[in-house]
């Protein structure tokens, strides 16, 4: 059972948010733990030549982390980026870097997704 | 008609850091310098830091070629870093190390604690120590590794 408190806690007027800020947390602990996979990753890797690197990549134990860090990092970005400019932009200008905001990630987050999958799935350049 | 109160010689003042227009009337402190290093560095990583993952990412992808032009904007023609390379790669893994500590800091107010003054100045110096420390460790690591 829940309080007419509890049910209400968070919400505000626009009768969301609260998931924008639990979003924000979960992704911190999912970046927290594929950039120590990656930083580990990184240190430990024998050479940084095209050669090693694509070996690196092609293997499924690296693509999938790799597809979940870029996952987790970029929509958690995308989410911070979305409060940085509701402090700072108000109006259209807000309502333009809203706009940008979401192609930028699309975009990065696009090509990040596929080049991985490429790198895996061997098809040669 | 009651007289003037009698002014106290040496009145409280708020403390002010900077002089003239960057006046502020309260003391900086290591809180505010960690805040607004979680903002900064975070749009940082969320532009210059994608943009270059994806990058080497697409240069992988792309091929030998690619991979070449990624890597000679970055490194000597002798394989080393070249000081564009020590800034980005040493840029980058601070603001992940320093980012991360202030993000974990952020999750252990989210619980009310760490408010007090000692508590949470001090877990505010710490994010840098931990931070710079890491950084050093990393990049001594890949120097001994070499
Ligand atoms: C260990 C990994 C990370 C942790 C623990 C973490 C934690 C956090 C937390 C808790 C917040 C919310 C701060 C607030 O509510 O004021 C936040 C904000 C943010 N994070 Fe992260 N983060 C991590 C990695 C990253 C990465 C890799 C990026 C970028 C590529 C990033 C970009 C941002 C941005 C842009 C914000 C918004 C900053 C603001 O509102 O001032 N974070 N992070």
């Amino acid at each position: 059972m829940r309080t007419e408190l509890g049910r209400v806690r968070g919400l505000g007027s626009a009768h969301e948010g609260a998931h924008h800020w639990w979003h924000q947390r979960l992704t911190a602990g999912t970046n927290f733990l594929t950039l120590v996979w990656l930083l580990a990753s990184l240190a430990t890797l024998p050479g940084y030549d095209y050669l090693t690197v694509r070996l690196w990549l092609s293997s499924a134990w690296v693509a999938v982390p790799m597809l979940l860090l870029v996952a987790s990092i970029f929509y958690h970005f995308r989410l911070g980026l979305q409060v940085v400019i509701e402090d700072y932009a108000r109006m259209e200008s807000r309502f333009v870097a809203m706009v940008l905001l979401n192609v930028y990630t699309a975009a990065v987050a696009g090509t990040a997704i596929f080049a991985i999958l490429k790198i895996a799935f061997g098809s040669q350049a | 008609m009651a007289s003037k109160p009698a002014i106290p010689h040496k009145r409280p003042r708020s403390p002010h850091a900077f002089r003239g227009p960057m006046q502020l009337h309260y003391r900086w402190g290591p809180a505010m310098t960690v805040s607004i290093f979680h903002r900064m560095l975070g749009s940082g990583m969320a532009t210059v830091g994608a943009l270059l993952l994806v990058w080497w990412l697409a240069a992988v992808a792309a091929g030998d070629a690619a991979y070449a032009v990624f890597l000679d904007v970055f490194t000597t023609d002798a394989g080393a870093l070249n000081p564009l390379g020590w800034i980005v790669g040493v840029g980058l893994t601070w603001s992940v190390f320093q980012h991360m500590a202030s993000g974990i800091r952020h999750l252990v107010l989210d619980t009310g604690a760490a408010y007090e003054l000692k508590i949470n100045k001090l877990s505010a110096v710490l994010c840098f120590v931990f931070s710079i420390a890491m950084t050093a460790l990393f990049w001594l690591y890949l120097g001994v590794k070499a």
